[in-house]
Order: C-alpha cells, then sequence, then structure tokens
C-alpha cells in the first residue's frame, strides 16, 4: 500500500468518514460544471426541494455543445439552446457563478479551472466530465464522475469513494525535438494499455515531467483516463507556484506565501511507498500517431504498425476491428495516409503553447488541398493571446480556419463534425468510432504540430521533418 | 422506495452474449444521447450506430429479447463518464453485467444505479457467452451472496468490489440518505482544510 505520496495526504485530508458499506465519504473543494450531463442532476435537486451545499465552490461554463462559428443566441441546434438555458436557470437559481459562452473568462471546463487560478494543489476536484483528471497537474486529486455522483455533489459537496493504488511513472531523460507531453502520454497509455491504470493513480514524476511547462503537464494528466487511471497527478513545485501566481482566484500577497508552504507539504515524500512504479526513457521516444480506436493502439510515427501476429492474442479481436475501421494494413506505415480533416483544439491540447507549436509549422506554408483545417482555441483568454500575438492571422492566411473557444471537434456535439468516411489529423483524446460526430470517421491522435504539418502536407507526416 | 425493493441480492434472467473488447462509452451511447435534457429516451440509443451497421448485432436479435443480464468483454465502458451509457443499459432492461473488467467510471455509475456490474475469469465469460448463443433461453442467477453466476448444470464464480456488494444487498446503493447524514462533518472537514480559508492566518 502506497506511503507518503500526495495522493495519501490529500486524500486523507479530505476524508470525511466511512460509510456503512466500507467506501468512504471524501469531501470535494471544487466542483465544475457544463453544459451536459448536469441537467438530470439538478433536475432530481429541484425535485427533492434542495439547495446546493457549496455554491461558493461550484463554478459553471458551457463547452460541449456552444457552437465555435456563431455565438448568436438562440443556437441553431435547438437542443444546444434547451440545455444550455436550462444550465442558465440553474446556475441563477442556486447560486453559481457561471463563465457565459462570449464572455471572457469563458472556454472548456479544464482550460479555465487552471487558467483563472481555480484550480490549485492539494484540492480534490470532480467534474461530470472524465478529463477532469487534467487538473492533477497541480498536484490535485481531480476525478470524473456520471450524473447521479453530481447530484451528490450538489447537495453534499462529497463523493463515496475507493482508495485507489499509487503507481509511480518516471519519465526520464530528455525529450528529442518535436516530441511533447501527448507522444508522452500516448507511449504510456500504449504501453500500460487503455484498462492499465484500472484502481490506480498515476503519479508522473522524472526529469521530463520536471522540466515540463505546466500546460504539458495538463496534457499529461488529461489522457489519464484513456489509460484507465481515474486519477492522475504531478507533485507541484516552482513551475506550478509561478503558473498559479496572480491568477484571479488565487490566493494573494502574504496568503500566496502560506498557500505555497502547503502547496510544498503536499507533495509526494523523497521516500513515499508506490504500490508500483514504471520507467520510460523520453529520449528513445519519438512523435506518436495512433492507428486504432482506441488511444492505446499507437505507434512512434516512423515504426510500422503491428501485424496482427505481433500483438498479444488477447489484442488480436480489437485489433482487427480497429484496421478495418481505420482501413490501414497491419505491418504497414502511417506517414503517407491521406487526411481529409486536421483539427487542433480540445482540453488536452488547445492551450496557447499548442497554438504556438502548431503557428510555427503553418507559418509560410498553406493547408493542402482539399483539407479542412480547424484551429479552436481552449478559451477565450487563449483567444485573445493568440489574436495578440498574431497566431490567428498565421493560422488564416494557412488557409486554416480561426474559430472561436469550446470543445468542437472533439466529441460530435456541436456543429464540428466528422462528414462520412473523412479521416482526421486530431489532437483531441480520443480516437473511438463516431467520436467525432460520424460513425463512419476515422480519427488519428497526434500532438497539435503534427497535426499541423499533416493539415499543410495533406497527408501523415514526421513533424521533426517540418519543423524549422 | 421502501428500503426492500433497494435491496439486490439476487438477479435471474436470460442474457445477451455482447462480448468484445475496450467497448467505450462513446459506442454504447454515441454524443447525441447527452443532448436530451433528461435519461428517459436513453434506451434508444444503445449501441445506436452499431446496431445500425451490424444486423447481425446483438442487440438486434429478438432471441435476446426480454434478457436481464448482459454480457460483455474487457474493458468494458471505458473513456467518456457519461451516465446515459449505464442509463441506457439499464433502461433497455439489464439489471446486470458480466465481464472481464470495467472502465472506472463506468463502474462506479452502474453501483450508483443499483446495477451490478461483476467480474469473472476470461474463460468462464467465454462460457457463458457460448451457453447463451447456443441456447439463448439459458436462464443464469447472479448470486451476490455466494458470489456466482450459475446456470442450469453448473456455476463460474464471479468478482465484485465488497463495498460495492454490501452497497447493493444493503439497499444503499443510492450513497445519498448515507452522505447527507454526515453533513455537519463534512463542514467541520472543509473548514479544516486551508485553502476553504483562503490561506487565513
Amino acid at each position: 500500500m502506497s506511503e507518503g505520496t500526495l495522493y495519501d495526504k490529500v486524500f486523507d485530508a479530505h476524508v470525511v468518514g466511512g460509510l456503512p458499506t466500507g467506501q468512504l465519504q471524501v469531501f470535494i473543494g471544487l466542483h465544475l460544471i457544463h453544459d451536459v450531463t448536469i441537467s438530470p442532476a439538478f433536475g432530481m435537486l429541484r425535485e427533492a426541494g434542495m439547495r446546493v451545499a457549496f455554491p461558493e465552490r461550484t463554478f459553471a461554463t458551457a463547452d460541449h455543445m456552444v457552437p465555435t462559428h456563431s455565438l448568436l443566441r438562440p443556437f441553431s441546434d435547438q437542443q444546444a439552446e434547451t440545455l444550455v438555458s436550462e444550465l442558465e436557470r440553474n446556475v441563477r437559481q442556486y447560486g453559481i457563478t457561471f463563465f457565459a459562452p462570449g464572455s471572457d473568462r469563458h472556454g472548456i471546463v479544464h482550460i479555465i479551472g487552471p487558467e483563472l487560478g481555480l484550480t490549485q494543489p492539494g484540492m480534490t476536484i470532480a467534474c461530470g466530465d472524465s478529463h477532469t483528471s487534467t487538473h492533477g497537474a497541480f498536484g490535485a486529486i481531480a476525478l470524473g464522475v456520471g450524473t447521479t455522483e453530481i447530484r451528490y455533489l450538489l447537495e453534499t459537496q462529497t463523493l463515496p469513494l475507493d482508495r485507489l493504488k499509487v503507481r509511480r511513472i518516471n519519465v526520464d531523460g530528455e525529450l528529442q525535438r518535436g516530441v511533447y507531453a501527448k507522444d508522452v502520454i500516448l507511449e504510456i497509455i500504449r504501453m500500460l494499455g487503455v484498462g492499465g491504470g484500472k484502481g490506480f493513480a498515476y503519479e508522473y514524476g522524472g526529469a521530463v515531467v520536471d522540466r515540463m511547462t505546466m500546460e504539458g503537464r495538463m496534457t499529461l494528466c488529461n489522457m489519464s483516463i484513456e489509460g484507465g487511471a481515474l486519477v492522475g497527478y504531478v507533485n507541484p513545485d516552482d513551475t506550478t507556484f509561478a503558473y498559479i501566481k496572480g491568477r484571479e482566484y488565487a490566493p494573494k500577497g502574504t496568503a500566496f506565501d502560506r498557500a505555497v508552504a502547503f502547496w510544498r507539504s503536499v507533495a509526494s515524500d523523497p521516500k513515499a511507498k508506490y504500490d508500483h512504479t514504471v520507467n520510460l526513457d523520453g529520449g528513445k521516444l519519438e512523435p506518436m500517431v495512433t492507428w486504432g480506436t482506441n488511444p492505446g493502439q499507437a505507434v512512434g510515427v516512423t515504426q510500422r504498425l503491428p501485424r496482427l501476429e505481433d500483438l498479444p492474442e488477447s489484442e488480436r479481436g480489437t485489433a482487427g476491428q480497429a484496421y478495418e475501421h481505420m482501413r490501414l494494413t497491419p505491418g504497414g506505415y502511417l506517414v503517407g495516409t491521406p487526411v481529409n480533416v486536421a483539427f487542433i483544439g480540445s482540453c488536452t491540447n488547445g492551450r496557447i503553447s499548442d497554438l504556438r507549436e502548431a503557428a510555427s509549422i503553418l507559418e509560410g506554408r498553406h493547408v493542402a488541398e482539399g483539407v479542412r483545417a480547424l484551429v479552436v482555441p481552449g478559451s477565450q483568454s487563449i483567444k485573445y493571446q493568440a489574436e495578440q500575438e498574431g497566431l490567428d492571422r498565421i493560422f488564416t492566411e494557412a488557409g486554416a480556419e480561426w474559430r472561436n473557444d469550446g470543445c468542437s471537434m472533439c466529441l460530435g456535439m456541436n456543429p464540428d463534425r466528422l462528414i462520412g468516411d473523412e479521416l482526421c489529423a486530431s489532437s483531441s483524446n480520443r480516437n473511438f468510432v463516431g467520436r467525432q460526430g460520424s460513425p463512419l470517421g476515422r480519427t488519428i491522435l497526434m500532438s497539435p504540430a503534427m497535426v499541423a504539418a499533416a493539415a499543410a502536407a495533406g497527408r501523415v507526416v514526421d513533424v521533426r521533418e517540418y519543423a524549422r | 422506495m421502501p428500503i426492500d425493493d433497494l435491496i439486490i441480492v439476487t438477479i435471474s434472467g436470460t442474457a445477451i452474449p455482447l462480448g468484445g473488447d475496450d467497448t467505450d462509452t462513446d459506442t454504447i451511447t454515441p454524443a447525441d444521447a447527452m443532448k436530451e435534457p433528461t435519461f428517459a429516451n436513453s434506451a434508444g440509443y444503445l449501441f445506436r450506430d452499431a446496431r445500425k451497421a451490424n444486423p447481425r448485432h446483438p442487440l438486434n436479435n429478438h432471441a435476446y429479447d426480454g434478457a436481464s443480464i448482459l454480457i460483455v468483454g474487457r474493458n468494458f465502458g471505458i473513456g467518456s463518464s457519461r451516465e446515459t451509457a449505464p442509463q441506457a443499459i439499464q433502461r433497455y432492461g439489464i439489471n446486470a453485467l458480466v465481464g472481464e473488467s470495467f472502465g472506472p467510471i463506468f463502474a462506479g455509475t452502474c453501483k450508483s444505479l443499483g446495477m451490478p456490474a461483476v467480474t469473472s475469469a476470461h474463460d468462464d465469460v467465454a462460457l457463458l457467452m457460448q451457453l447463451t448463443e447456443r441456447n439463448p433461453g439459458t436462464i443464469y442467477t447472479l448470486d451476490l451472496t455466494t458470489k456466482t453466476l450459475a446456470y442450469d448444470g453448473g456455476a463460474v464464480p464471479i468478482e465484485i468490489p465488497e463495498p460495492t456488494r454490501v452497497a447493493l444487498m444493503t439497499g444503499s446503493w443510492n450513497a445519498l440518505a448515507m452522505l447527507k447524514a454526515n453533513s455537519g462533518r463534512a463542514r467541520e472537514v472543509a473548514a479544516g482544510l486551508p485553502y476553504m480559508r483562503g490561506f487565513a492566518e
């Protein structure tokens, strides 16, 4: 059993008590809300005549369904209009702070939490969205929950939880140029499997993670759930504190100094005990691409796609189906595969550094003929920053569309969708069948720089040959 | 609801041999299901795209109509936290799932809905699949007391996290009442957290 890890310290500090079932009741310091998965929870709350227990610790945005091409109300999608209106009514009635679409603090829930300084080390954070693990980048225990659990949160600000085991994942060495946090997490999921994290919290560390920016750490933690780990985190350090300092909801003045002392104290002890440790040489990584229909079906861009007989017997069935859906050949290469759509954005890779990397590839180049390229900033603040830096002009001059912030083409809940069997080079997190809004659509996950290079080439390429 | 109606000890009925590994919740219910304001219509989205694409999908086979147990493979319910997935399965008429393993958020939500998602060894799951494929009328009884799934002529052992088993057998799988009972203590714990006090001295 783990001892002295951040997970142990933060979890223990939030335990309210044992439940008769043997589970633990845990206080959740920050509850984040978005426009889907929430309506039935508020419905039940209203029916029961109850109030929100901690409205001051509950914050809402609308990101999944909002269109990125126009914010005119009512939205052209009647269902989106209904759900967003309902959310607006609920936040008003229950006194919850709402970052409205179009306002300068609006954005994807997992992007604005950190951006506003709401996300802090040592917290427990929950949201009705699996990518809540993103917030673990700050040294918080952050997890996604279903709608019934959202109801628990609204009414009690607590959850019934089982204690997880802790797996330390060391990424040592130094990443090559053109290799990013996205590639690190895709390799971890490939190595450990989409179910490999079952029952574990992942603690990421090692030289590569120590040197990583907060944005990189967020990408890393974001996809923990794709590896089956409900929770993923990085121990807070000076990089973390520097990121938080001065943000709207961050402690100010001497309170900030006291906060830093507390935040340092929740980091895993040097002698912490882990349930399991995995080591990875970051220097050996190359840009990763997925070839299948789950994020674990990935390979280095110069590598041959696995032949079915190279895979463990238990994985051949899904691999065969994945190849059939993707219309790719086992044993072949992904490089050269023509792409129809390029998507840069999402809670995984819609941050300013992602846009900068993509812009550095697209500057002076043009999106290949016949390719639809979409660049969607993760928040209004990122959109503003990118426009200050002139990144929007680089994208539009290259022939890409520069959109408003939102979840966009990550998940097919708004007008940004694949059509038919289009193949999309995507900086998002899931390549599941139908994920991007078309049942026949095909997704190849990769870093934003790789997506930009694919957009320019019109086919999958190795970004290292495109970097300047 | 009276507590007796919430207690889940045994579940009996026929099964659907769904099988398959790494089934994500996008596949179980596509995003369109989440655009509905309630779960009332969730069942209509259950494996919508897969059923359309494949006329031989087990859910299109009337031989399995009326089943109350869903037999699945490894890593069932991975990915998105969408509750439409377990809601759709439950509203379709399924009362329990048996498979090799489940996605973590999906498993938690199944528990909160009072729908056991139990695991069994690879070979045992394969055996159950075969039994039902050969005879769709095969009746199973899941017994949480003995941790077995029995059929005429045999039984396989099943696993379920102990707190989930206790919650189902005591009718306390909807945790709200238990959580609310400790609301005073929850406020005390909250008050002791430095960030809840704005890191005041």
